[in-house]
């Protein structure tokens, strides 16, 4: 990355770490702003925890730099760095009452008048009163709060959060991602947020890096991995999307044309990953229009018939399963807006899309299966969906920071 | 039907009361006999009551000697055990070395050995090595049988610790000695203190290997086994009430700080 590296940036550089055989973190490259709200998504064993314990310094790395503005800090101790972590379980001390853990950062570093800090700390969680309390005591919203006091009150340099929604209930999860927004707004620290829950990443962060395998696959706005993901596996990770097996042939003006089971598409250059070779064609389920014949089809729009072969009515939206001529399902989110035509499972349909929402991926040459993510993953992915949309419209109405892929 | 229906109701309660009574007889027995004034030496019969064993509980000065003896032996076989296996502990538990589940067989082996056995072996060491028996002797052979209780209490605490309270300390800025005085060992605390009063117990009350390996040296237990034969003085009541009584109370302390700490 060319740019000139401010006081605060976090950078990883080269960062690697092994486990006997077994490579957690590979080769890392990435620079965190300072100030910003960053996101480490990843399935479990991705290496997004091992890239948070390397920063922290609660796992050596087998190689690389972890540099804080222009100082390398990847070899000093946990206790040496300015940084400070809320873990899973949140490791509250038993034995401490909530002000003693709270003030244990401050004592340690030999603070004397540690109470109005505390004090000020709870009170911005929103835990006025509780110092007396044992950690026991108190519900797992309120110790997740006091962790999170506990390792703000040092005012480090970086806030590391790993997956610290994770033992939450639904409802509890929303009002914490909200109450870390609105946290991080107001102290301003760098905050690094480790996830495996694709609408908590995009809900929070400016910034959201997709790991997998111990690499970063895309790093982005939230808005811009959805609506142009670099990968399949991004593709598929964030949201759901339904690729078809496709050949192109590289540009031809300023469309790039594929051919796909026998049919001819195209889209434009600027919404291609790869234009040459295997590739991948893309269309967003909500972005995958359905229309009772083909004559139907908006101007401008592409299309591939089907017959419906299911149809689950979600409140929002009705999720339909369309069954293509070569075979495979094809998935379509039509809004319960009461504008559009409704399908019974059986009809036949035209779905089709808008190119300029399309999107063009690279492929390993081989079998042209069109559903390249695991069965996991895809369930995973399902029940998330269904809210993108209230994602992109809150995106929309909060500049994205953007920056380049690493 | 009443009757029935008023002791399913109950029984559960019921046999637990004759369990409890069960237990608590024989001590409530020698409780009563160290109020005991005895018709003569050999009789255990209740005679009369008095204050006047726990007056004077060193009338008959062996026995003194011989509680004072157990009483150091106990203290120093504690302290050395309690020191020695809470270290072996702590590197079972948290290091991974060659012939670590050896050790961890060799910790058993003093439990599940028969006493006769440990003691009889432990004296030809002794004979062989050319060491006199006496007050060493004993605490070396108690240090041994002790260790291995510690060791299995210490490490049954430090399992069950959440290692990332120790992660959480460093990362907040203290050192691996502060985040061993201030988190660790406040939290492995409860269980060395229950090793150490285990020890001091299993020391107090030993007579098999204590026997063995004494020399000249007479210990409480080795008291009342001689005074057995010609008639227990019951002063050795006082004794063990007294030990019982100091036994309740120091687990009732700890409860009630238990209790007060939770709050």
């Amino acid at each position: 990355m060319g740019h000139e590296s401010p006081a605060g940036d976090l950078r990883l550089t080269n960062l690697t770490k092994r486990f006997g055989v077994l490579t957690a973190v590979d080769d890392l490259d990435l620079t965190v702003p300072q100030g910003s709200f960053f996101a480490l998504l990843g399935a479990s064993g991705c290496g997004k925890t091992t890239t948070l314990r390397m920063i922290a310094g609660l796992e050596a790395p087998t190689s690389g730099q972890v540099l804080l503005g222009d100082r390398d800090i990847a070899r000093l101790r946990p206790y040496q760095r300015p940084v400070n972590t809320v873990f899973q379980s949140y490791a509250l001390f038993p034995h401490l009452d909530v002000a003693e853990n709270v003030a244990f950062g401050l004592r340690r570093r030999g603070i004397r008048n540690v109470d109005d800090q505390v004090r000020r700390m709870l009170a911005l969680v929103q835990l006025d009163g509780s110092g007396r309390r044992r950690p026991a005591q108190l519900s797992g919203g309120q110790q997740q709060r006091v962790a999170l006091a506990r390792a703000l009150v040092n005012h480090p340099r970086v806030l590391l959060l790993d997956e610290p929604l994770g033992a939450l209930d639904l409802k509890l999860r929303r009002q914490m991602q909200i109450e870390l927004r609105r946290i991080q707004n107001e102290v301003g620290i760098t905050f690094v947020h480790v996830t495996h829950d694709q609408e908590e990443a995009m809900t929070m962060a400016d910034t959201v890096a997709v790991m997998n395998a111990g690499r970063i696959e895309q790093l982005g706005a939230p808005a811009d991995l959805y609506e142009f993901p670099a990968t399949a596996f991004v593709a598929n990770f964030l949201g759901q999307s339904n690729l078809l097996a496709a050949e192109a042939a590289g540009p031809a003006g300023a469309d790039v044309p594929v051919t796909a089971h026998g049919a001819r598409f195209s889209l434009p250059v600027g919404r291609a990953r790869s234009d040459r070779g295997a590739v991948y064609l893309g269309v967003r389920p909500e972005k995958l229009h359905l229309a009772g014949s083909a004559d139907q089809v908006p101007d401008g729009h592409q299309h591939v018939d089907g017959v419906v072969t299911d149809a689950s009515y979600v409140g929002v939206s009705t999720q339909y399963l369309i069954r293509t001529g070569w075979g495979s399902e094809l998935v379509a989110f039509a809004a319960n807006s009461g504008l559009g035509q409704r399908f019974p499972v059986g009809a036949p349909v035209a779905a089709h899309w808008d190119p300029r929402h399309a999107f063009l991926l690279p492929r390993e040459p081989g079998p042209t299966d069109d559903r390249p993510d695991r069965p996991a993953a895809r369930r995973a992915g399902e029940g998330a969906v269904a809210n993108a949309p209230r994602h992109l419209l809150r995106r929309v109405v909060r500049p994205a920071k953007r920056r380049g892929a690493a | 039907m009443r009757v029935s229906r008023w002791l399913a109701d109950r029984w559960v309660m019921i046999v637990a009361l004759l369990v409890l009574g069960y237990l608590a007889l024989p001590i409530a027995v020698v409780a009563a006999l160290s109020f005991n004034r005895p018709s003569s030496r050999l009789s255990y019969d209740f005679h009369e009551f008095t204050l006047d064993n726990w007056r004077h509980p060193c009338a008959t000065t062996d026995m003194c000697d011989a509680v004072l003896r157990s009483v150091q032996i106990g203290f120093v076989a504690t302290v050395v055990a309690t020191v020695l296996g809470t270290l072996m502990a702590f590197a079972l538990v948290r290091h991974r070395f060659r012939g670590r589940s050896g050790i961890n067989l060799l910790i058993f082996l003093p439990m599940a050995t028969p006493e006769l056995v440990m003691g009889t072996s432990l004296l030809a060491l002794f004979v062989s090595a050319g060491v006199p028996q006496g007050f060493w002797t004993l605490v070396i052979a108690h240090v041994m049988f002790c260790v291995s209780f510690v060791v299995v209490t210490v490490k049954a605490r430090l399992a069950g610790m959440d290692r990332r309270l120790e992660e959480a300390a460093m990362d907040l800025y203290a050192s691996e000695w502060h985040t061993f005085r201030l988190v660790t060992l406040p939290l492995v605390w409860p269980g060395i203190v229950a090793a150490a009063l285990l020890a001091f117990s299993l020391s107090f009350d030993d007579f098999i290997v204590t026997n063995f390996n004494a020399g000249t040296t007479v210990t409480f237990p080795m008291y009342v086994w001689g005074a057995a034969q010609r008639g227990i003085p019951p002063q050795v009541n006082v004794v063990g009430t007294a030990m019982f009584g100091i036994a309740l109370l120091l687990v009732g302390v700890s409860s009630l700080r238990a209790r007060r700490s939770a709050r």
